[in-house]
């Protein structure tokens, strides 16, 4: 049996009447849990939870937030910086030397178990929740029946109730009585947990389950459920496509507008976000020693001003060399090359070569679980929508404002927009650094799901160059369309063929797209011919 | 056309010219040669390196230095650039004249630099943990050898307090390091008794940044019954999105505990541990452990990280097994070379057998007397709050490394100590 | 000429000579150049004590042999760039291909002498192959290896040159889809189950047509051949050039579309051009590899292939002689930067490429020898004084 099904056995002598007497925790008691071999820490944390102290709880919850500590024979809980004596619970000085009680995933795994059987038939409901998905992932067997048949009985909940039916399912689909496997088997069938799943599979196998209609039922409800799983796979790799897509838009989008404006590919794009993200490094510095209280909210902060550096930084750039090489696109290619190098050691001297650590604010860390298959990140989530956020802003504001307006001439004629009054120098300078802003814009969102190191634009160069190639310039539904769609295609093909096969499959389909299609999926149509 | 013939002869000239190497000056120095990326992919693990090797000689310099010449740095950048690696190992070693090079970090800077120090008989010592399949005369490797690291990790594992797992998940980066440890670790399982349906293998490429349907598959692979183990030899900056989509996607280290042998203190640097805490490293030294020397060791690199304004060190000062196992490597050379009373090669490489030294490990590290690798101690440590590592299994004593491992059959016949060429 | 239209390289028009390819003058520097290669060089470095001033070391041989492949490159990545306006930032992988394919003979000559002691080369022995994959199989042989250097990059570049200008892709768009390429090709080939070694490559060389590699006299007797290749490949350039075939390429240079129009069919020249080009980078990518003892798929980063674009444009375009001399100055600068300033390198050579582009797009030979070059500067500054003389 699992160490889990031992506890809940200890419950089961709990629960079945044995005088719960309000037992205090004794120092030798704790002391056998907090230290010593694990074998025996586990030992006496099951006696304990079959005597049913009740200081235990709070006790396993100590050791669960590494706050207990053992001088000598006698242990301790330090809370918030008051220590108190673990067994009575009376305020004690913590004495010199203490060592810091440390476990194992093993005695981790013990004390969690233990906390969830001891909680599951607690008035809160917010606890109670917890505690039946703990116990949810433990291997339950026959011995952990009438622990759950209790807390099913008891429970008011109707969503826990039903998980709780569906635990005993999985007991009982081994049960020996052939009913009861039955109405398991039936129960199961509704059931989205690949657990579940493999449990089926294992009852299916040919010394396990000897009954043909329970067999039967039993592949039924394994169908029902894989067929469930597909689905949560299948969302996956829509997901992850979507995800990847969205931020194959936000890094193309700003290059989309400076090559469909000026015809230049800025070899320096990815730098640009590089400096976003560096600037988005040092907001979350300037809020970690300032605004600490607030330090969630950084990300926030750092998005206008990862857009305004970046913008600036752009707005240098132009004026000082890509102005004089207006015409040559060749050169300039190359004269943004220079400018990447220079940029990525300017960083690397300021910040040191190491990549720097940017962490995800709370709200950012973690994900929802749609089906046990399928936990989407929030990180995630939260690039999706900042990504059409920003599409959606650079979309108004090219087809609404004035600058849009202007923007949209240049790029169409720009030699008939100057005939009529543009002034097309400031129109450039201003169109490059709104550019180079959304590029900040993704150094921001890139920041949050990988590295910043000063190498961090030269992994998305050559993918943001392709997506603004296949998508076609001139329109922003180019690059949405190609930029979500590689992602989508990359995740497609990455479950079949891995990583690397994926992504040459995707370079090599964009390379035969271009000859087909050599202005991109949604060309601009015009007259002029080629020189 | 004057002007091309005087082009290219005055292109000739300077070539030459700039090229003849000038007479050594009077040696009241020893040079010694630092060959570790200062840029690049690896510039993450290895800057730290140079550093430390740096600290290391002056430290030694303070003490009078050795044959009572100071030892003198000399720094080059290979840029995470293997064949640049073999260039500026051929320039330290007969440019700069250096009687020893402390560096390399991936197995294949390695594997360019060999030859090279083969042939011009020179030597290297090599700090990180590695591979093994490899002996050579001119190398000494002061870093894990597979059995040092990944095979007591992996009995870790499958032992009770690991957690009993019977199904491995085998995740590299895909380069020589990666591959032949998994060869071996599949070959160890399969002795254990673990079938093949029972592992998945898969590689990434280096700077790899995307796992989110990697960590689908592995939640997949887990879920299809025992319990699973993934063991990681992820290398570099992809550890740090690998370990955010882990914790994003709450595998939680008690379902499914990744150990990693390429991820230490400094790795972690980047990355929110609250969701890590569990998961699991193996190496011979960790920050956390507590004694003496590795107190005094920390205090030096700290005030040393201070003085020199060291990025993200000046403020939170890392120490890890490479800068250990650099810092015993520079002691140990000096040691043979007092011993051997010259920096010649070979009569180095004679003196260096069995040289002893006390480690901020906690143990007295032993250079074997034949097979140039280090007696090393294990430990386990899993992942806390704070990005430190809680040491959870140790060996009671250093393990003899075995650089040859029993577990590939072709190595049957083969001699622990070098070849002789 | 090529002022009406505009175009920023005013240098590259030569009309064609009838009879010597070179001038007399231009004829005595291609002798200086091979003397020194084949007589002064293998002298300094083999006969001169070691110590004496005028020794050449053999990393300085070395160095310099790496240069001369690189020089290679240059001069073809100038013959498609500066004569036929066709900018390529994927050359990098036709140069890898042909050192892979000199690396795999070079692999099989190591026998039984690799670390594993297994007559097959290490890496496949530790991803436990037990017989050579498909692509292995003429491995042992000299020659038909060396055919391979030549057709590899051959037929990648004709495949992918026909259907890129078939489909007229040009300019910018071009050199994104060759970036494209040869991103695609260093991800296959980082793979180890593709069997050319992954991340680690072909290495520890040890002898060719079984003749030990790392002798002083087989180095040298390699750098010979190098620097006579490269020299012939300028005279090939050169008659490619002064040729109708290289008016021709010109004039797709500067006015494609009028080509077509006047009856030639630029996908015939494009392509012969380009596959040369290929086929030259190749042949320096296979003497590079047993003469720097490693080859592995960075050589194919998008990174390495902007460099050759470096070179030329240095050096200056559509003068032939001006990659030569921007592949030695930008790569004779790197040696040395990266020795003496190591944490300035970088912005050194990013201030490069902006001043070239900017200040320089002659290039150095353009400084040196253009209309308002040095050299005519310093011309014209004799001549007043000759005239306010007399």
């Amino acid at each position: 049996m699992t160490v889990r099904a031992h506890l809940l056995l200890a419950w089961l002598v709990v629960l079945s009447g044995l005088s719960p007497a309000a037992l205090a925790l004794t120092t030798e008691q704790a002391l056998a849990i907090a230290a010593g071999e694990n074998d025996s820490r586990i030992e006496a944390l099951n006696a304990a939870v079959a005597r049913g102290d009740d200081r235990l709880p709070a006790f396993v919850q100590a050791m669960l937030d590494d706050e207990v500590k053992v001088a000598g024979d006698r242990v301790f809980i330090v809370h918030d910086g008051k220590s108190t004596d673990a067994a009575s619970g009376a305020a004690a000085a913590l004495p010199e030397g203490a060592d810091d009680v440390t476990n194992n995933n093993r005695t981790r795994g013990a004390l969690e178990a233990a906390l969830a059987g001891l909680r599951v038939l607690s008035p809160d409901v917010g606890v109670r929740r917890g505690a039946v998905e703990e116990l949810a992932k433990a291997s339950l067997d026959e011995s952990s029946l009438p622990l759950v048949e209790k807390a099913y009985a008891a429970e008011t909940d109707p969503g826990l109730k039903r998980q709780l039916e569906r635990m005993r399912a999985t007991i009982l689909v081994s049960s020996s009585d052939r009913s009861k496997r039955l109405a398991a088997a039936a129960e199961l069938a509704s059931s989205n947990q690949s657990a579940v799943a493999s449990l089926l599979q294992e009852r299916l196998a040919p010394d396990s389950e000897s009954d043909a209609e329970v067999r039967i039922a039993l592949q039924q409800a394994l169908s029902s459920v894989r067929s469930r799983l597909a689905w949560g796979e299948r969302l996956a790799v829509v997901f992850t496509g979507i995800s990847l897509g969205s931020v194959l838009l936000l890094v193309a989008l700003g290059l989309a507008i400076t090559y469909g404006l000026m015809g230049v590919i800025n070899m320096a794009h990815g730098e640009l976000m590089m400096i976003g993200a560096y600037t988005t490094y040092v907001v979350q510095n300037l809020f970690r020693t300032y605004l600490p209280g607030v330090f969630d909210a950084y990300v926030l902060a750092a998005i206008p001003a990862a857009f305004l550096v970046s913008a600036g930084v752009g707005a240098v750039l132009e004026r000082g060399v890509i102005r004089f090489l207006y015409g040559r696109p060749l050169e300039t290619l190359l004269a943004t090359w220079g400018i990447s190098l220079v940029l990525q050691q300017a960083v690397r001297s300021t910040f040191g070569a190491q990549n720097v650590p940017v962490e995800n604010p709370n709200w950012l860390s973690g994900g929802v679980e749609i089906m046990s298959n399928l936990v989407l990140p929030f990180n995630r989530i939260a690039i999706i929508a900042f990504a059409f956020i920003v599409l959606a802003g650079v979309a108004l504001l090219i087809a609404r404002t004035r600058f849009g307006l202007f923007i949209r001439g240049v790029t169409q004629n720009r030699r008939m927009a100057s005939c009529v009054g543009v002034d097309t120098a400031k129109i450039d300078m201003l169109a490059f650094s709104f550019g180079a802003g959304i590029a900040g814009l993704g150094g921001v969102a890139l920041s949050q799901i990988g590295n910043v190191g000063p190498d961090l634009g030269q992994s998305y160069i050559v993918d943001s160059f392709l997506v603004v190639v296949l998508g076609g310039v001139g329109q922003l539904a180019g690059t949405v369309v190609a930029g979500l769609g590689l992602g989508v295609l990359n995740k497609l093909l990455e479950g079949v063929a891995g990583a690397v096969l994926a992504k040459i499959a995707v370079l090599v389909f964009i390379v035969i797209f271009i000859q087909r299609k050599p202005s991109g999926l949604f060309a601009m149509k015009g007259r002029s011919a080629e020189a | 056309m004057k002007r091309r013939f005087a082009l290219k002869a005055a292109w000739a000239a300077l070539a030459v010219s700039g090229l003849v190497s000038l007479p050594a000056l009077a040696a009241d120095t020893i040079k010694v040669g630092v060959l570790h990326s200062l840029s690049g992919t690896m510039a993450i693990s290895e800057t730290v390196l140079k550093d430390v090797a740096l600290m290391t000689i002056d430290e030694i310099n303070a003490k009078g230095g050795v044959l009572g010449k100071k030892l003198e740095p000399v720094v080059v950048d290979p840029a995470s650039n293997w064949p640049l690696f073999a260039e500026k190992a051929k320039q330290l070693i007969t440019q700069d004249k250096v009687a020893v090079v402390f560096g390399c970090w991936t197995s294949v800077s390695r594997k360019s630099v060999l030859p090279v120090f083969e042939e011009s008989n020179a030597l290297l010592f090599y700090p990180v943990q590695y591979e093994g399949e490899e002996l050579s005369k001119n190398v000494f490797y002061t870093g894990a050898a597979p059995n040092q690291q990944a095979i007591p990790a992996v009995e870790y594992l499958m032992s009770k307090d690991g957690g009993s797992a019977k199904r491995f998940v085998l995740l590299g980066t895909d380069y020589v390091y990666p591959r032949t440890t998994n060869k071996i670790l599949r070959s160890f399982l399969h002795s254990k008794g673990i079938k093949d349906e029972d592992i998945m293998e898969e590689y990434t490429p280096f700077g790899h940044s995307d796992y989110q349907t990697i960590i689908g598959k592995i939640k997949k692979f887990s879920s299809e019954g025992k319990k699973t183990a993934v063991i990681s030899t992820i290398n570099g900056d992809s550890n740090v999105p690998f370990y955010k989509e882990l914790g994003n996607q709450g595998l939680k280290a008690k379902d499914v505990p990744v150990v990693a042998f390429s991820v230490g203190e400094e790795e972690l640097r980047g990355v929110d541990t609250k969701p890590l805490v569990g998961h699991l490293a193996a190496w011979n030294y960790f920050q956390s452990v507590k004694n003496p020397t590795n107190t005094a060791f920390i205090k030096e690199w700290t005030d040393y990280a201070k003085a020199k304004s060291i990025p993200g060190h000046k403020d939170k000062p890392l120490t890890n097994d490479p800068m250990e196992a650099t810092y015993i490597g520079i002691h140990m050379w000096a040691q043979a070379v007092e011993k051997a009373k010259s920096t010649d090669p070979d009569k180095v490489i004679a003196a260096m057998s069995g040289q002893t030294f006390k480690a901020p490990g906690g143990f007295t590290s032993t250079m074997d007397a034949k097979n140039h690798h280090l007696h090393k101690p294990v430990f386990i440590g899993e992942i806390k709050n704070d990005g430190q590592f809680n040491v959870v299994w140790k060996t009671p004593g250093p393990v003899k490394a075995q650089p040859w491992s029993p577990f590939i059959p072709e190595n049957k016949g083969k001699k622990d100590e070098p070849e002789k060429k | 000429m090529s002022a009406v239209l505009g175009s920023p390289v005013a240098a590259g028009t030569i009309a064609p000579r009838r009879g010597m390819l070179l001038g007399m003058r231009g004829w005595a520097g291609v002798t200086i150049a091979l003397a020194v290669v084949a007589v002064i060089v293998p002298i300094a470095n083999l006969l001169v004590p070691a110590g004496s001033a005028f020794h050449l070391s053999e990393y300085a041989v070395q160095l310099i042999a790496k240069i001369m492949c690189y020089a290679m490159c240059a001069l073809a990545m100038d013959l498609i760039w500066g004569y036929t306006g066709i900018l390529s930032l994927g050359h990098g992988v036709f140069f890898a291909l042909g050192g892979y394919a000199m690396g795999m003979y070079l692999m099989r000559q190591i026998g039984s002498d690799g670390q594993y002691r297994m007559p097959m080369p290490d890496f496949m022995v530790f991803l436990n192959w037990k017989q050579f994959p498909w692509h292995w199989a003429l491995s042992d042989s000299f020659v038909a290896q060396m055919l391979l250097v030549v057709l590899a990059p051959g037929l990648l570049a004709f495949v992918f040159g026909f259907f890129a200008f078939r489909s007229r892709i040009k300019g910018v768009y071009f050199s994104i889809i060759t970036q494209a390429m040869t991103y695609a090709m260093m991800l296959l080939f980082f793979r180890n189950e593709t069997g050319f070694g992954g991340n680690n490559g072909f290495t520890d060389f040890k002898r060719i047509l079984d003749v030990p590699l790392q002798t002083p006299s087989m180095r040298m007797l390699l750098f010979v051949i190098t620097g006579c290749t490269l020299i012939a490949f300028f005279l090939m350039a050169r008659a490619i050039v002064d040729s109708k075939f290289g008016r021709v390429l010109q004039a797709i240079r500067d006015a494609e579309s009028r080509v077509m129009f006047t009856g030639y069919d630029p996908l015939r020249y494009k392509l012969a051009i380009w596959t040369l080009s290929a086929v030259m980078c190749g042949i320096a990518g296979a003497l590079y590899v047993p003469q720097v003892g490693i080859i592995n798929p960075s050589e194919m980063t998008p990174a390495a292939s902007i460099e050759i674009a470096i070179w030329t444009a240095v050096g200056g375009r559509a003068t032939l002689i001006g990659p030569i001399v921007g592949a030695f100055f930008v790569n004779g600068a790197k040696s040395w930067f990266t020795q003496a300033f190591p944490e300035i390198w970088l912005y050194a050579l990013g201030a490069m490429f902006i001043a070239v582009t900017l200040f320089l797009p002659q290039g150095i030979v353009g400084l040196l020898r253009g209309p308002n070059g040095v050299v005519a500067r310093l011309r014209r500054g004799l001549r007043k004084e000759a005239e306010s003389v007399s």
